[in-house]
């Protein structure tokens, strides 16, 4: 490939290098009311130094220019493991923007907010036949915030029998917010190594209950994509020795409309509906974290909780044992709309759908590339497969090197180097949202880098050739954070 | 389904691809007992035009926010959006992205988080900011974990002018950890007792926590409190809910608060029942290591060319798993984007401009509410777009009253602070003009 050809793209300033004083991009409303007396100086200051002054077309300019430096998943696939980058379908987009629900001001009174209460209760509704769960909070702004949430409810669990208990377990295979989460919770995480199968060593964890364990952290199927088969007896085993067990919903895509957490034993669960209910993931957030909980646990959900009122809904704070709140208001309204939106597109047939296809899809990346990547569990797979990079070591080719290809076919990477469990791994979630055709082109793109690592590892070793921007020297970047724009940053005016 | 892409018959051969004849046979390894034998139940499939129909009818229920005239604020306000701002944030680069973990190709997320930190340090007049928290509320139980970090110690001191929700939030967040949060009455004013807050701060203080303006409307002694703090060896928080007023009062790190953090709503966020909205935190910095939350900063790559990198993330739970200074992983990136599209589009002067006009309409409102006979300003003191005003009678009913009317009148303090009945909490920003004001003083002198 004739990289060198290639010019190099424009880049676009920053902000604050194409402000010039006195030009605006909005006008405030006419005055209709005269000044009042200015403010004593000692609260007031001056101007705010050194921000951007630009007329509204250069705004945006400047930021459909940076857009175009993005990739998101309208313009390819996104196969990153474990995030679900599955298709925002637009008219999510739209419903959440009626007025009548962005205009809406979460202090109303709550007879002035009939429609909102109704999406959350059916959302609620919606959600708790879905997971097999007895009620849900739509508190929590993120799956890491559920988890705290959950596990706070855990820990009041506890506590109303006598005592909080130490110890919270957690796979090697896990998310790490799921440690961080439970450290927030007071308690000490002890890791449950994974087996050959990529599942939680039944006899290990068997080894290790007992009554100072509060609760097993299972994301199910795990983060190898495979399903955790003694679901069934892991339960038993928490529940004997009085301990409960979170299941991280994480990947609950991989069998909506199949199989239900709360079946399988699950007491606490948080579901992300910027995975499987394909609320947007606007380049980091906001994303959404609903909590379920069995009945025994309902009296320790946030508040305030909808519930039936005569006529309608009402906000109810009367949950003396309530955990209390986690976010301010009712969570992350925005993105419930969404979801309550798509669950009613899908409807039971299309959720189910949705699970088979993604499992196919995965399976099918996974046939195409076994033998060309290493498969380093041979468990079946459920939503995503995952390969690791050695069968290219002996090139002294690695995973990083094969991520940063895929963009020059114009993919986005699969999620790298996590699970830790595997050395070198690279995660690849297709979900349902992938056509034959895009899949084969990306298979297609991995078997001629594993190709390329043969016979050329050094395009790949310099890789991406085609971005914005090459590997960028992180190293030296945290060595020395340069956090925000100064004007010393900006470059020099030329002669 | 319509967004599956692949059809029945494309299914069936990958089906047949794998080595397999039935889909089921897909989740053969999930135990038979666990596997779901009937239909989840759940309404039937809606098509688009039906499920528009029916969200259409359902925000119907909810208040005409066009037929009303609003005047709550109370952490969460009502501010004119340009239309730049929802058309930028619509475009699927920026929406249908994730996290910037590949920052070769998300060079426009990272360089608007940049810019977002920037433009949040030029309005607190800090050093850091991260690139955003959930909300507010979260982003004090955050910011009080970080100070018990930073001074090794656990008790907070918080002035009671605080939002509720936010101590409600934050005591969910680090009551179990052994933090004591000790709220301090205010003074008769409204504004938090220098007196009395002297006296609670000790040895044992990680924070004072004050917030500018208050709850109650009122603006805070910044540098007085920041002086206290310090002399205890604690930190100063401040907690901003309405970030408009941030283009008109000084920034509290020039007044020297350690830690501004708070809600940014008021950026270019509708106010959708309550979220998402947009957490913020900016830290001086001595206190950078301690920063949660993610963080952009300026790299190179091997040819010379500037570019973004998420950085510092060794403070972060995807590296430190149980050691973390947070558990968080999203931030809240579409409002953040919304937020520096806001900002950049007001600028230096608007939002100046748009600081004094909530100002003035507030005043405004002010002069002409504490006419009505029998009606009073209960807190003398500096406010900015928001302030108490006390009825002579109960003000639920009278707030009742009024909203048949379509007019909000606030919020009844009583919600929160059961003696403070006849107290209502009204909020002006600049979409509510002159004649709306004076809708709201005639309704309410009737009303009374």
């Amino acid at each position: 490939m004739s990289v060198d050809r290639i010019p190099p793209k424009p880049r676009e300033g920053l902000l604050f290098d194409q402000s010039v004083p006195g030009k605006r991009g909005s006008e405030v409303p006419a005055a209709d009311i005269p000044d009042a007396p200015p403010l004593d100086r000692r609260f007031t200051r001056r101007e705010i130094d050194g921000f951007p002054e630009l007329s509204e077309r250069e705004v945006a300019r400047h930021f459909t220019r940076i857009s175009r430096l993005n990739y998101g998943n309208d313009q390819g696939f996104y196969p990153l493991g474990s995030c679900t980058m599955k298709y925002n379908p637009k008219v999510n987009e739209k419903v959440a923007r009626l007025d009548g629900f962005a205009e809406i001001h979460p202090l109303l009174p709550t007879e002035a907010v009939q429609g909102s209460l109704q999406v959350m209760a059916e959302l609620e509704r919606f959600l708790c036949e879905i997971a097999g769960m007895d009620a849900f909070t739509l508190q929590p702004a993120a799956g890491a915030q559920g988890e705290l949430t959950g596990i706070r409810m855990v820990r009041a669990h506890h506590e109303s029998r006598g005592h909080p208990r130490q110890v919270v377990l957690i796979p090697d295979s896990a998310h790490g917010t799921n440690p961080a989460s439970a450290h927030l919770c007071g308690y000490r995480v002890e890791e449950i190594a994974s087996d050959a199968r990529g599942c939680v060593d039944l006899a290990a964890l068997r080894a290790r209950m007992s009554d100072d364990v509060a609760v097993l952290m299972l994301t199910n199927p795990n983060t190898l994509g495979v399903f955790e088969t003694d679901i069934g007896e892991i339960c038993r085993v928490l529940h004997e020795g009085g301990g409960l067990v979170y299941l991280d919903g994480a990947n609950l895509n991989a069998f909506v409309g199949v199989a239900r957490p709360g079946d399988m034993g699950a007491d606490v669960m948080h579901v992300n509906l910027h995975k499987t209910f394909s609320t947007p993931h606007g380049g980091g957030g906001p994303g959404s974290g609903p909590v379920g909980v069995k009945e025994p646990l309902t009296r320790f959900l946030p508040m305030p909780r909808v519930v039936r009122a005569d006529k309608g809904y009402r906000l109810s704070s009367e949950f003396p044992d309530s955990i209390g709140k986690v976010h301010s208001f009712h969570g992350n309204f925005g993105m419930l709309i969404r979801a309550y939106a798509y669950i009613l597109a899908n409807g039971a047939a299309g959720l189910r759908e949705i699970a088979e296809t993604a499992v196919l899809n995965a399976n099918y990346i996974r046939k195409r590339l076994e033998g060309t990547y290493h498969l380093p569990y041979a468990s079946p797979t459920l939503h995503e497969v995952i390969f690791s990079d050695r069968n290219l070591e002996k090139y002294g080719v690695r995973t990083l090197d094969v991520a940063k290809r895929l963009m020059d076919y114009g993919f986005h990477p699969p999620t790298i180097y996590f699970p830790l469990v595997v050395k070198g791994a690279l995660m690849i979630e297709p979900t349902e949202s992938e056509g034959i055709e895009e899949m084969d082109a990306f298979i297609d793109a991995m078997i001629r880098i594993a190709r390329e690592a043969e016979e050329d590892p050094e395009v790949l070793h310099a890789a991406p050739h085609t971005t914005p921007v090459g590997r960028l020297d992180e190293a030296a970047a945290a060595r020395r954070p340069v956090l925000r724009w100064t004007p010393e940053l900006s470059p020099k005016p030329g002669p | 389904m319509r967004y599956i892409p692949s059809c029945p018959e494309e299914r069936r051969r990958l089906l047949r691809a794998v080595g397999l004849e039935r889909s089921e046979q897909l989740f053969d390894s999930i135990p038979a007992e666990f596997r779901l034998k009937r239909p989840l139940n759940l309404p039937d499939p809606m098509a688009e035009a039906d499920l528009v129909a029916h969200l259409r009818d359902l925000s119907r229920k909810n208040l005409d926010p066009h037929g009303s005239a609003v005047f709550l604020g109370a952490g969460a306000y009502r501010h004119f959006i340009p239309a730049v701002v929802d058309h930028l944030i619509s475009r699927s680069e920026f929406y249908s992205s994730y996290t910037p973990y590949q920052p070769e190709f998300s060079q426009g997320t990272l360089q608007a988080i940049f810019e977002f930190q920037t433009m949040i340090c030029q309005l607190t007049s800090m050093d850091v900011s991260n690139a955003s928290l959930y909300d507010g509320a979260s982003a004090l139980g955050e910011g009080i974990l970080l100070a018990c970090r930073a001074r090794r110690r656990k008790k907070i001191v918080a002035a009671d002018s605080i939002h509720p929700e936010y101590l409600k939030v934050a005591s969910t967040l680090t009551s179990h950890l052994g933090i004591r949060i000790e709220t301090v009455p205010s003074d008769a004013g409204g504004a938090a007792d220098s007196g009395r807050i002297a006296r609670s701060l000790d040895a044992e203080t990680a924070a004072l926590v004050i917030q500018q303006p208050n709850f109650l409307g009122r603006l805070e002694e910044v540098e007085a409190m920041a002086e206290a703090a310090h002399r205890a060896g604690a930190l100063l928080i401040v907690v901003i809910n309405e970030a408009v007023s941030l283009g008109l009062l000084k920034g509290p790190g020039s007044q020297g608060a350690d830690v501004v953090l708070g809600e940014a709503q008021s950026f270019g966020v509708p106010l959708s029942y309550g979220g998402p909205y947009l957490g913020f935190m900016a830290v001086n910095s001595a206190c950078l290591r301690e920063l949660p939350g993610r963080l952009v900063g300026q790299a190179r790559d091997s040819m010379g060319r500037t570019g973004y990198v998420l950085t510092l993330a060794t403070r972060e739970q995807h590296i430190r798993r149980e050691k973390a200074t947070s558990n968080i992983c999203t931030n809240e990136g579409l409002c953040m984007l919304a937020a520096s599209i806001f900002l950049a589009t007001l600028g230096k002067q608007g939002m100046r401009e748009l600081a004094e006009q909530n100002r003035n309409r507030a005043e405004y409102a002010r002069s002409k509410l504490e006419r009505i006979p029998g009606c009073r300003i209960p807190l003398a003191g500096p406010t900015f777009n928001e302030f108490v005003l006390e009825l002579p009678a109960a003000a639920k009913p009278v707030h009742q009253t009024l909203l048949r009317e379509g007019i909000v009148a606030g919020l009844p303090l009583s919600d929160y602070f059961p003696d403070r009945k006849k107290d209502l909490l009204l909020a002006f920003t600049e979409v509510n003009g002159r004649s709306e004001i004076d809708r709201l003083t005639r309704s309410l002198e009737a009303a009374l």
